[in-house]
């Protein structure tokens, strides 16, 4: 049985009571911070421990700390990103749904190592019950004396509040969620200068996810580096994965990063395999925004190794085979699904959810939805294909935030990967209504003719 | 556009002031206009959507320009610029819950109630509409109802039609 | 005083404060390697880094990190380092791109050039014809949005609109209050008042000299001409709101616009007063300097100035002409 760091307890009833929380060890960390450590000490845990940022980016949490401005006279914040609206991602729901104080365990830590007095939890607006959940056992923590004035007699203030969004996924962006918590628009801010320079009000500010602020609390409690004895070379610790689509046991599972694929996708303990006895065709392994894989690619490497959940293993090969961690949003489609219905339907949430600030995005998103539409509904011509290809790489790399490049890749990798696919919804247009492409050769076992590493 | 003659007059009620005292209470000093956001959730909970007047009033609250109300409320999707039945289900129309059949969830609510989407049903109790992933993907399909944005889970058309029985008696 | 840092652009090397923005630097080197700038505008603070027209190649960081940078960078938000290299006009790959936000500004304009105002002084339309294809591979119906009305002094066509934002600082850091701004999100989003007002105070029309396609026109010279038959000269006016330096359109004798002075780049060198814009547009309100310098790339200098000399006022004053008779006749013969 693997290792559990954030959901260990998340079957005891009343877990998400701060009395129950503390019999099970809950706010040791908080004690063992404030009292035995110096702020430079906690991050310098944070660094040991080699966490990396949950969010999608995967940015080394303690490195993003030790960034982070530190003029006299200057208040300093720490944000916590709970806007989860990545296609595919639900842990962070599922955690401050049914274990409201490890994040704010996570977040009393993290704010006395950072020096902020005000910390903000900007969680989505349609989260509400969420926000509710944690203005709760924030209520709780503070009557308890683990917020506010002097917290445990230490002499340190902190007072947390909760955000909420208003709708638009734009708001992951951490400058975007920085403007919409300061009530403008979430348009994203164009950087150099960084958070950690001039965020929130224009004071140094670190925007972290909500799991990585979480895992503060058994780093802290075991220490750094107890956590990197789990996980696999700079895959540290253990994850939080949203498996959704056509699985047996969709869910979020606690995984020690370095997991095989295919046990994650068919063993009992995690997934438990494809639903309804069919075969898996493709996935998207970390949230909609990173490249989708055919079967094969998904178990195994190019060069026949099997693939293991981590942020090197994921991403191996390129994007030519390989796709990233991202935010732990593992989607599996079966035989039966349509990957060129399934693009579109993501070109049409990029599309949705573009700020429209740069012109590469704002428009490029939209007429890839609709070259997708008319392809998907029949009505398609062989040269949209490549006119996808190109249009991807217009937007690519070309605007202020990632969100120009997470409405490419999905199309591009599509494109890449299950080609035959969109030519056969080309080809035969009636056809394509009525029925599906099928697995086709996705999940056939990699030939040695076609293994290709970049290196 | 909106013409001015369009315009009602709104009225807040003293408990919505004090919420709005309390929210922007959690920010500092001079830093107020953070608290639109919640504000607007505020006033759409309590009258339903948001009229021009009643963002007049937010901006008149935060002492800032009306337009930077609006400019807020029309670029995030959870605010109601037009008025909605009193229940709209909200459905999650993307990738994830769309293997799982929320097309099918959502050509059922729109049977069933006989409007389509963004549409007010005839006695202003229903209206309904796709909106893009709820983080919910596990669960799917999944739709949500405001002001307090309840959730209903693993979705299919007897469960659709026993929460609209339900919605219906209430 | 900071030592000035060095920066090569397509190959030219120029010194300049630190602090500068590639685009700045490239507009102290000057010519053909300056990048096009469809929504930065050196005047309003915050602007930039939305249209990606201006876009380089950084090949070299600077002299301390020569890394080569990951992207292509907005070269209007991005500041230069001591020892950077960047490729402008030389780099087929910025080329390439910048065809592609050409192309993509394009897809939703609804190119009717024919029937707009700002045809002949239009940036979009400049950037079209050197970047752009010959045929847009783009097959849909084009985006439109609602007309909207926002009052007598300005006209305002939203499916021109590139989304610049330079209305919204101008409204923001010129004006003393803002009444428009950008309503909704992604491609819906447009300039909007939102409820029916008008924008009118001191300063709006100066959003008409910001913008750099024909959504915001004059509305009192709106169908009146081609602005390539009008002639501009520049004059001023003691004018105790602004500067009162601005540019007078004639067509023959009559001033059919008032717009300010713009550089080479199409920006103002100072922003003007409506009084000054919409209201005095006559002859007599103005002290008239010289013909306006108009490059010679522009469509407005084909036909111009050897009608110019003398001024279409002296022209039709027979007085005027004859008191005037020898300094004409100097000028006429230079």
């Amino acid at each position: 049985m693997a290792r559990k760091l954030l959901l260990e307890h998340i079957n005891v009833p009343g877990i998400n009571t701060l009395d129950v929380y503390r019999q099970k060890g809950g706010y040791r960390a908080v004690e063992k911070a404030l009292k035995t450590l110096t702020p430079d000490e906690v991050v310098e845990e944070v660094k040991k421990s080699g966490l990396r940022g949950r969010g999608g980016a995967g940015f080394p949490t303690g490195m993003k700390w030790s960034f982070l401005a530190k003029p006299e006279g200057v208040a300093r914040y720490l944000v916590c990103n709970a806007d989860e609206s990545e296609p595919g991602t639900f842990k962070d729901r599922y955690l401050m749904t049914y274990i409201p104080h490890a994040l704010i365990e996570g977040m009393i830590v993290a704010s006395y190592a950072l020096g902020a007095k005000t910390s903000y939890i900007y969680v989505r607006g349609e989260m509400m019950p969420q926000i509710r959940i944690l203005e709760r056992a924030i209520a709780e923590a503070k009557a308890a004396g683990f917020l506010g004035k002097n917290i445990l007699g230490t002499g340190y203030d902190l007072e947390l509040y909760v955000q909420p969004g208003g709708g638009a996924y734009i708001c992951g962006e951490e400058t975007a969620l920085l403007e919409s918590l300061e009530g403008k628009r979430g348009n994203p801010r164009i950087k150099p200068p960084f958070p950690a320079i001039a965020g929130l009000y224009g004071c140094p500010t670190v925007v972290n996810n909500v799991e990585s602020i979480a895992a503060v609390v058994p780093i802290i409690n075991d220490g750094g580096d107890e956590y990197t004895k789990i996980g696999i070379g700079r895959s540290t610790g253990t994850k939080l994965i949203s498996a959704s689509g056509n699985l047996v046991k969709p869910g979020v599972y606690e995984i020690e990063l370095g997991l095989p694929v295919e046990e994650f996708i068919y063993s009992d303990e995690y997934c438990g395999g494809i639903a309804n006895g069919k075969r898996l065709k493709a996935t998207v392994a970390g949230g909609s925004s990173v490249p989708v894989l055919p079967a094969n690619l998904t178990l195994k490497l190019a060069n026949g190794e099997p693939r293991l959940m981590s942020y090197e293993s994921l991403s191996e090969g390129g994007f030519a085979t390989g796709t990233m961690m991202g935010s732990g949003g593992f989607i599996a489609f079966d035989e039966d699904q349509c990957i060129v219905r399934n693009t579109w339907n993501f070109s049409r949430f990029y599309h949705h959810e573009s700020c429209g600030q740069c012109s590469p995005c704002r428009e490029g998103t939209g007429w890839m939805e609709k070259v997708l539409h008319r392809i998907e509904h029949g009505h398609g011509k062989m040269s949209d294909i490549d006119l996808l290809v190109d249009v991807s790489r217009k937007i690519e790399g070309n605007t202020i935030c990632p969100l120009g490049d997470a409405a490419a890749w999905p199309v591009a990798s599509a494109i890449r990967h299950f080609r035959d696919e969109f030519e056969w919804h080309v080809r035969e247009p009636l056809k394509s209504q009525e029925t599906n492409y099928g697995i086709a050769k996705y999940a056939e076992p990699i030939a040695k003719a076609e293994v290709t590493t970049d290196n | 556009m909106l013409k001015v003659e369009e315009q009602q007059p709104v009225e807040f009620s003293p408990a919505l002031i004090t919420k709005f005292d309390e929210i922007s209470s959690r920010y500092p000093e001079g830093k107020q206009k953070s608290a639109l956001l919640p504000m607007l959730h505020e006033v759409q909970a309590e009258l339903g959507w948001l009229s021009a007047a009643a963002m007049d009033k937010v901006a008149d609250y935060l002492k800032i320009e009306p337009i930077e109300v609006y400019e807020v409320a029309s670029f995030y999707s959870m605010y109601f610029l037009k008025p909605q039945g009193k229940y709209t289900l909200e459905v999650c129309r993307t990738g994830p819950c769309c293997l799982v059949g929320a097309e099918k969830v959502m050509d059922h609510i729109e049977q069933t109630l006989g409007v389509k989407e963004g549409e007010v049903t005839a006695d202003g109790l229903f209206s309904w509409r796709g909106v893009e992933c709820l983080a919910a993907c596990g669960f799917g399909p999944v739709l949500q109802i405001g002001p307090e944005y309840t959730f209903y889970e693993n979705l299919d058309e007897q469960k659709v039609d026993t929460l609209i029985a339900e919605l219906r008696k209430k | 005083m900071s030592e000035k840092v060095k920066v090569t652009i397509d190959g030219i090397t120029v010194e300049v404060e630190p602090g500068t923005t590639i685009l700045n630097a490239a507009r102290q080197i000057g010519g053909d390697i300056v990048p096009p700038a469809m929504c930065y505008y050196s005047k309003l603070e915050g602007s930039g880094g939305k249209c990606r027209t201006c876009i380089v190649k950084v090949s070299k960081g600077s002299e301390k990190d020569p890394r080569p940078m990951p992207k292509l960078v907005a070269s209007c938000r991005t500041t230069v380092m001591d020892g950077m290299e960047v490729q402008n006009i030389t780099s087929p790959e910025v080329m390439e791109a910048r065809a592609g936000v050409v192309e993509i500004l394009l897809i939703n304009h609804p190119l009717d050039c024919p029937v707009c105002d700002q045809a002949g002084e239009c940036d979009l339309q400049n950037l079209g014809y050197e970047h752009g294809l010959q045929k847009t591979r783009y097959e849909f119906e084009r985006r439109t949005f609602e007309r909207i009305d926002i009052g007598d002094k300005i006209q305002l066509h939203m499916n021109r609109c590139i989304l610049c934002y330079r209305c919204v600082f101008t409204a923001d850091q010129i004006t003393n209050k803002r009444v428009h701004g950008i309503l909704n999100r992604g491609d819906h989003s447009e300039i909007s008042t939102y409820i029916q007002t008008a924008v009118d105070n001191d300063f709006s029309g100066n959003v008409i000299d910001v913008c750099p396609v024909g959504a915001l026109t004059d509305k009192t010279f709106r169908f009146k001409n081609r602005v390539w038959f009008t002639k501009p000269v520049d004059a001023h006016r003691d004018c105790p709101t602004c500067s009162g330096k601005v540019t007078l359109w004639y067509k023959g004798a009559d001033v059919l616009r008032v717009t300010a002075r713009k550089d080479i780049y199409g920006e103002v060198e100072e922003f003007i007063c409506n009084t000054c814009r919409f209201e005095k547009k006559k002859t007599d309100d103005w002290v008239l300097e010289h013909p306006t310098h108009i490059s010679d790339a522009s469509v407005i200098s084909s036909n111009h100035y050897e009608t110019m000399i003398p001024l279409p006022v002296i022209q039709e004053n027979l007085r005027l002409q004859e008191a005037n008779k020898v300094e004409l006749e100097k000028t006429a013969k230079f």
